[in-house]
């Protein structure tokens, strides 16, 4: 399975999906967010693969 | 996805300007779109002296460091809000502002950058929080007593010490949100002042936003790229805000239209330009001198800001 981490939520998805499919199958807009792996950033056409650890940081911020 | 440079694998893709860069790419790109915007709106020469007003956010840390890169010379201004321990909403545990003071001085350390701090509670008697508790104008709404203080403190720096030019790390995600809550209102007079630059008047330096034009999930990739470390944590205050709110519908219409916030904004700016809201001059109150801290007010005697520290 693939975890997405934004801020204190988990999310998985199945493996194989894009980046893109996998922010829009948990209702997560790819505008307010930057997804890294392995602390480097990933475009949303990235195809996640078993196990990884997907961290989406999100760019909203507001003051 | 490829970088449109290199062909090399992107990190950034931007769709509302179709556009995919690697990282070697887009940190060239931001900066080479900051400078355009500067030119674009005649914010400054390279001969002015700047001040950035910096937070600890991605935004204005990199803000500053994108100045620097253009070789502006630009210094910096951190105000410590006093966003701290049990004054906080949540009551426990809280260091919004020594950690964003932290992360401040660290980058403008390691880079051997001026930066000027001012400490609210140290100089005015009271923290962000405490002064809300205390005014009229800010039960209930500390973000209000917040952006008063902040601005007196940055005209005050700013006269002092000769800047020429208060620049602020507002994105293009800022903007859209203060036009879109002001639209919802037809706030005319709002309206009319929101741009790229705010001309500076006898005693008030001119107001600048070099980011204006780049979005919020831009930047953000920028401060991450270039390794700026910056406070990720919200300002307490700022959870369940408006302007969150208006941000987060906004990109909901990116999303099924990409480019819509830029298209927003930009109409917006066209459209004042070419008369759609009343001259400058017709609706500008006169500005008056506050006897106390000389700082241009809209109304005879003290200004808000003097009115709320003789509370």
């Amino acid at each position: 399975m693939v975890k997405l981490i934004l801020r204190k939520q988990e999310y998985e998805v199945r493996p194989g999906m894009t980046l893109l499919d996998a922010l829009k199958k948990n209702n997560i807009l790819p505008e307010g967010v930057i997804c890294t792996r392995d602390g480097k950033l990933i475009a949303e056409d990235e195809i996640l693969k078993d196990g990884d650890v997907i961290k989406l940081i999100a760019a909203i911020s507001g003051g | 996805m490829k970088c449109r440079v290199c062909g090399q694998k992107a990190v950034v893709n931007m769709r509302q300007h179709k556009l995919a860069l690697c990282k070697d790419h887009y940190l060239e790109w931001i900066p080479e779109q900051t400078e355009r915007f500067i030119e674009k709106y005649k914010m400054f020469t390279r001969e002015e002296k700047v001040l950035v007003a910096v937070s600890g956010g991605k935004d204005s840390l990199s803000l500053w460091d994108i100045l620097q890169r253009l070789g502006v010379q630009a210094d910096g201004l951190y105000i410590c809000l006093g966003i701290d321990g049990p004054m906080s909403p949540t009551g426990e545990g809280l260091s919004y502002s020594s950690e964003s003071q932290r992360l401040t001085e660290k980058f403008a350390d390691e880079r051997s950058l001026k930066l000027h701090i001012v400490d609210v509670q140290k100089e005015y008697g009271a923290t962000i929080p405490q002064f809300a508790l205390k005014s009229h104008r800010g039960r209930g709404k500390t973000c209000s007593v917040c952006g008063l203080v902040k601005r007196h403190v940055m005209n005050r720096i700013a006269r002092d010490f000769g800047y020429d030019v208060l620049a602020t790390g507002h994105n293009l995600d800022d903007e859209a949100a203060v036009l879109f809550g002001n639209t919802l209102t037809w706030a005319g007079e709002y309206l009319l002042r929101q741009g790229p630059v705010l001309p500076g008047t006898p005693g008030l330096a001119r107001k600048v936003k070099p980011l204006c034009r780049i979005y919020e999930r831009e930047m953000l990739a920028y401060a991450l790229l270039r390794g700026i470390e910056y406070i990720y944590d919200e300002c307490p205050f700022s959870v369940g805000s408006t302007s969150i709110y208006y941000k987060q519908l906004l990109n909901r219409l990116e999303s099924d239209r990409p480019g819509a916030k830029q298209s927003f904004y930009l109409s917006f700016l066209e459209a004042r330009k070419s008369g759609l809201f009343a001259e400058r001059e017709e609706i500008q109150a006169e500005l008056h001198l506050c006897p106390n801290c000389g700082q241009p007010t809209s109304t005879p005697g003290l200004c808000s800001f003097c009115r709320m520290m003789s509370r």
